[in-house]
């Protein structure tokens, strides 16, 4: 083995080549995707596009407005429900969950995070849309929230065990009470992990489309009130995508420029509000 | 008047005696904190503690030496009941403070009158300087802005750090220097006004500076509360100490003053230690 330096290191070369030939790969994938679709959707955004409501078919002009504030609609709410539990019960997890109960919570969570989406349309349809016999915006945000949950769930616990436990003694040894350590003094050494975790669950779900085909539904109008059908971007790229009208092959890539910019945003904010700041 | 008559009962109250060289015949401080057959262990079933009785006198320095593993740390921490704090951890016997039962008292009371130095700096990292002094006071309630203020330059100034601050009181607790966080972590307990201090090797991530540094403050402040120091340095021990506590092996196998401890000690195993024949 010994024996052979040149063949080591050539070896060497070639193994080391490899590996920076497939990280490249792994980033380019994206690089081709967003070119991919800003070099097919670009020409097709306009302000009128982010505006408009959609027309029919055969005219031209309209927009994806009631997609875009549908989708903010559906995933704003299921934040809302989604992320006080994930991070709550993160909380459980890293400060108090010993045993069985914690066990068994953290498995689920990590199954739930496998389970596929369309599952999960399927149990809020079952959950919301039968029992209310009316397709909603809510029963989309409820469908979002399971998928959230776990995610925020388990990157809460992880950002809150990285506090070091001296800290937690520290605390404890100056006489104040432990949920007064777990909030004050534990949480907000663990915020900036704990937010970006909750914006990258919002980035993940805005982008889900199955959860929504039989909750949200979709409508070419303004959805109206939360217990309407409602419009999303997710949703009207498909529909748009799967119609045999050019036009509208032209605005479902133009959504997806749309949609891919915004969960793009999402996870740079979430990136950028991480990043260690300088000391002030 | 009941001042006047202990003042004169206790001379020595007012003149502490040089660190290491508690006077032989001097009165004795009355005692803050007595233990009596505490024995403490963890969750595995090894027992840390095999019964040891102490008692700590007030407005002393009692230094706890022993190899590693002989059961000082744990022992410290029985006294505040930071112990139960791991979780599987017991501990029992009796353990007073000024006549209460400590492991009867509420913790968190507790723990207010018997605060404690760790290890390693740990100032809060999410904390300004002055946050993290103030914060005993802040997350226990305390909303007087200029109470706080005036409390945590007096902690600061006792702690020796107050002149290297005071121009960057805003800034980060993490963003001083190793030696200048643990005196931030010693202010940050003192504080609360806690009637004994334990500090746990509050010197052993330190270097020779910061910890003369330290030393220099324990001696400035052990006239005001009572100090349980665990240190792995003998010299330390010798240097800031009135009493000495050896241990090993979760017993506690000679207690006395330090200048005896060091000079004629009465156990084989205790000579031995002090003179590195092992440990």
């Amino acid at each position: 083995m010994s024996g052979h330096p040149a063949r080591r290191k050539r070896t060497n070369a070639l193994m080391l080549g490899l590996t920076a030939l497939c990280a490249l790969l792994s980033a380019s994938a994206l690089f081709a995707i967003l070119g991919y679709i800003a070099w097919k959707g670009a020409s097709a955004v306009s302000w009128a596009f982010l505006t408009r409501l959609p027309v029919p078919v055969g005219e031209t002009g309209g927009g994806i407005a009631n997609s875009v504030l549908g989708s903010l609609e559906v995933v704003g709410l299921a934040a809302l429900i989604g992320v006080p539990v994930g991070v709550l019960g993160g909380v459980y997890l890293a400060e108090y969950g010993r045993g069985r109960l914690a066990f068994w919570v953290r498995y689920a969570a990590d199954v739930l995070n496998g389970v596929p989406s369309i599952v999960v349309g399927l149990f809020a349809y079952a959950l919301i849309v039968l029992p209310m016999k009316r397709f909603s915006a809510l029963s989309g945000s409820v469908a979002l929230s399971v998928i959230m949950v776990p995610v925020v769930l388990r990157s809460t616990e992880d950002f809150l065990r990285l506090v070091p436990g001296t800290i937690r003694e520290a605390a404890l040894a100056l006489g104040v009470p432990r949920w007064k350590v777990t909030l004050r003094v534990v949480l907000p050494s663990a915020s900036r992990g704990i937010l970006t975790g909750a914006l990258l669950a919002v980035s993940r779900v805005a982008g889900e489309t199955a959860p929504l085909i039989f909750t949200a539904f979709g409508n070419t109008f303004w959805g109206r009130g939360l217990l309407e059908p409602v419009a999303t971007l997710p949703l009207t790229i498909y529909n748009y995508a799967i119609s045999p009208y050019d036009d509208w092959h032209r605005q479902a890539w133009a959504a997806a420029l749309v949609l891919m910019l915004f969960v793009l945003a999402v996870n740079l904010a979430a990136r950028l509000w991480l990043r260690p700041r300088a000391a002030n | 008047m009941n001042l006047l008559a202990m003042d004169a009962e206790q001379p020595a109250a007012n003149i502490p005696p040089p660190a290491g060289a508690a006077a032989p015949g001097a009165p004795r401080r009355p005692v803050v904190m007595s233990v009596r057959g505490l024995r403490a262990g963890y969750a595995a079933g090894a027992q840390a503690l095999q019964g040891v009785d102490l008692e700590i006198r007030e407005r002393t320095v009692t230094a706890i030496i022993g190899p590693s593993g002989c059961g000082k740390s744990t022992l410290i921490r029985c006294l505040n009941r930071m112990h139960e704090v791991i979780p599987g951890a017991w501990c029992e016997g009796d353990v007073r403070l000024g006549g209460r039962d400590v492991l009867q008292l509420d913790p968190v009371v507790l723990r207010r009158e018997v605060g404690m130095v760790f290890q390693r700096p740990n100032p809060f990292p999410t904390m300004s300087v002055f946050q993290n002094v103030a914060s005993g006071l802040v997350l226990n309630g305390e909303r007087d802005r200029a109470k706080i203020a005036e409390r945590v330059e007096e902690s600061l100034r006792r702690a020796a750090l107050w002149d290297e601050v005071k121009d960057k009181l805003d800034k980060p607790g993490t963003g001083l220097s190793g030696g200048q966080q643990q005196r931030l972590c010693i202010a940050r307990a003192l504080a609360v006004e806690p009637r004994v201090l334990l500090m746990d090797e509050p010197c052993s991530a330190l270097d020779p500076l910061a910890t003369a540094r330290i030393e220099e403050l324990l001696l400035q402040i052990k006239d005001q509360l009572t100090i349980v120091i665990v240190t792995h340095n003998m010299q330390q021990a010798a240097r800031v100490s009135e009493y000495t506590v050896f241990m090993l092996m979760g017993e506690l196998v000679e207690y006395g003053e330090t200048q005896a401890i060091f000079t004629q000690p009465s156990d084989k195993r205790t000579e031995d230690y002090i003179t590195g024949r092992f440990g």
